[in-house]
């Protein structure tokens, strides 16, 4: 590893979907780990390609879905049956048809918020800094270009090598990122 | 599968993807030219004059319901035509109308989203913000019906003092955790959508504060794989959560009928038949609004005649199954043998009321049928008439349904007439200008077309 301390990584930039896709699998192939592409629409198999696990946001969905929809049918089981019940003609206090409409909506409103705040911690948003926007063109990461970005703390990561690597992908431009 | 083979379908279904992308629009467009003439809408500093026309109007209408809901506080419900038996007037009507019109946004984005109707990317957008802003002047409803509205928390379970509890067992408490859940997770879908978009237009502006305040909506999104994988599960998971809500607010607002025993209101095929009117609706309005825009906004490369073709379908399709929710409901009344259910169809289509219900035969089924024919289903024009008049027939729907149930149920004695009142008429028209007040902001603010998205589609185009 040869590094210098000020620098986040090395960026690549392309202007096609399909060379950030062959470049992403040959610096995978290279043996470079701590890398990531940025690109203006999401890219089917773009993450796997790099070598990243399937997302856990269903799973945290799920979980959530499950607490939520119990927690929902206790809160009304507890209130109509424990905390205050009323007895109308000896009708039952567990009452369960009359329950699962609001069982069903909290399932759903946990479910839906968790997946959103998962996807919000897992990609650590909000953050208001990142070195990867320091890199030239960068403003275009969003709109038409597609990036690739090696970063200094991957064990295989030299400067100049990287640099050659890079430019072996043939991409429209090479550039140093300050931290 | 050998290489050959595995190489020849990759092509194949690009070719597919390919095809089918083009037929959504006009012609092919560069990922900047995408959202350069979509996000230089937001981007500009001056609006078109047609923005500012229609934002005179949409602020005046909302000062009329800041005026109207003023005098409902000071005076108390008082102020509309409702009493004794009518005690579900226009409040009612308008709420179930609004929350009805939202849920073509819904279906768009969700189910259309699950189904892979490539379509929607043009519109969804613009129409999940219709949905946001029509459940918004929905939730003001019942809130300004109540009475009391500053005590409208009483509807939540919270640790009250008196340790009381809401009524669980009751369509009304039903309803507030089906519209609360319903605005919230239609607004957190809206948002993970728009992420990306900020982005662009964070790094588009030229002005320093717009950058600003974009970036800060942004979140620091940088478009990296790690976040594309995460924000493409929780997408896909809130369409999927979404899917259940399209079928489910509406069931629901109709549980607050069906589950009492008013002639007219006690009927097994209102969740369904509810949830047919809501998408009828909406898509009416979908295209009331969508009409006009994509004019102004010069918007035909992306919204193109074959979209308003295929809304007008869905119009049509839904339409008929409200049609059959009215014949059922009349074969019903004369099936079921019961008087009271008799005498209530009789009423609404001969009663004092009679009038209303012909017109919302004349509104909502003569007129649409006008859709079967491909012209008029491509005419801009022609389609805009036919979405008004069913939206007008709509809300006449709600009114056949609330008011001449109510004005005679059971007893004679308790028989009576609903007449609105100025300040009923001004809430209306009110809630019209807080709708196009909210839409306008929208389209000054955001951009009405998902750009990231359209961008990935006409990408597919070879």
């Amino acid at each position: 590893m040869n590094a210098p301390e000020n620098i986040h990584g090395l960026m690549a930039e392309f202007s096609r979907d399909e060379e950030i896709r062959t470049a992403a699998r040959r610096a995978f192939d290279q043996g470079y780990r701590h890398m990531d592409a940025f690109t203006p629409f999401p890219i089917d198999g773009l993450a796997a390609i790099l070598g990243r696990k399937k997302s856990p946001v269903p799973l945290f969905v799920l979980l959530a879905g499950v607490i939520g929809g119990t927690g929902g049918y206790f809160m009304e089981w507890y209130a109509m049956s424990r905390s205050y019940p009323i007895d109308v003609g000896g009708r039952p206090l567990n009452s369960w048809p009359a329950f699962i409409p609001i069982t069903f909506e909290l399932t759903i409103l946990s479910a839906a918020i968790t997946a959103i705040l998962a996807m919000f911690i897992l990609n650590r948003l909000p953050q208001p800094y990142h070195p990867v926007f320091n890199a030239p063109h960068f403003k275009r990461a969003s709109t038409d270009k597609f990036f690739l970005c090696i970063e200094a703390t991957d064990p295989k990561f030299d400067l100049e090598e990287t640099k050659m690597f890079l430019a072996s992908l043939k991409p429209e431009s090479i550039a140093e990122v300050a931290k | 599968m050998s290489t050959a083979l595995k190489k020849e379908v990759g092509q194949a279904l690009s070719q597919r993807d390919s095809d089918e992308a083009r037929r959504w629009f006009g012609e092919k467009q560069s990922l900047n030219e995408i959202s350069e003439s979509i996000g230089s809408i937001v981007l500009q500093p001056r609006q078109p004059k047609s923005w500012i026309f229609g934002a005179a109007i949409a602020f005046a209408l909302l000062m009329l319901f800041i005026t109207s809901v003023c005098w409902l506080f000071y005076r108390d419900v008082g102020v509309w035509g409702i009493n004794i038996p009518v005690a579900w007037g226009f409040a009612i009507v308008n709420f179930v109308w609004w929350i009805g019109i939202g849920h073509a946004g819904t279906f768009i984005s969700a189910i259309l989203l699950l189904m892979h109707q490539k379509w929607r990317t043009s519109i969804n957008r613009l129409t999940e913000a219709m949905t946001l802003f029509a459940v918004a002047c929905a939730g003001t409803f019942p809130l300004l019906h109540l009475g009391r509205p500053e005590v409208f928390y009483w509807l939540f379970p919270y640790p009250d003092t008196m340790g009381l509890w809401p009524q669980f067992r009751s369509p009304l408490v039903w309803d507030v955790f089906a519209v609360s859940t319903y605005f919230t997770v239609s607004l957190l879908f809206w948002y993970a959508g728009l992420i990306p978009d900020l982005a662009i237009l964070r790094d588009r502006a030229t002005a320093k504060w717009k950058q600003k305040i974009y970036g800060v909506f942004a979140l620091g999104w940088r478009g990296s794989a790690r976040h594309w994988q995460n924000h493409q599960s929780a997408y896909l998971l809130l369409a999927g959560l979404a899917t259940p809500l399209v079928l489910s607010v509406h069931s629901v607002v109709s549980f607050d009928f069906s589950v009492a025993m008013v002639p007219g209101w006690h009927s097994t095929i209102f969740p369904p038949y509810f949830v047919a009117g809501a998408i009828f609706s909406g898509f009416a309005m979908v295209l009331n609004i969508v009409i006009p825009i994509r004019k102004l906004y010069h918007m035909e490369n992306f919204i193109t005649e074959r979209h308003l073709d295929n809304m007008a379908k869905v119009m049509l399709a839904t339409g008929m199954m409200v049609t059959y929710g009215y014949v059922m409901e009349a074969f019903m009344a004369w099936y079921s043998g019961d008087i009271f259910e008799k005498a209530m169809m009789f009423e609404r289509a001969f009663g004092a009321y009679g009038w209303i219900f012909w017109a919302l035969v004349l509104l909502n089924i003569v007129v649409p049928q006008a859709l079967w024919s491909k012209r008029i289903r491509r005419n801009a024009f022609l389609l805009f008439f036919v979405a008004l008049s069913v939206n007008v027939g709509m809300w006449v729907e709600r009114f056949v349904i609330v008011i001449t149930s109510l004005h005679r149920d059971f007893t004679p004695s308790a028989a009576g007439m609903y007449f609105p009142t100025i300040w009923d008429w001004a809430t209306l028209a009110g809630s019209v200008g807080l709708f196009l007040t909210l839409l306008l902001l929208f389209l000054r603010f955001l951009p009405l077309i998902a750009m990231s998205e359209t961008g990935k589609q006409m990408n597919e185009i070879k």
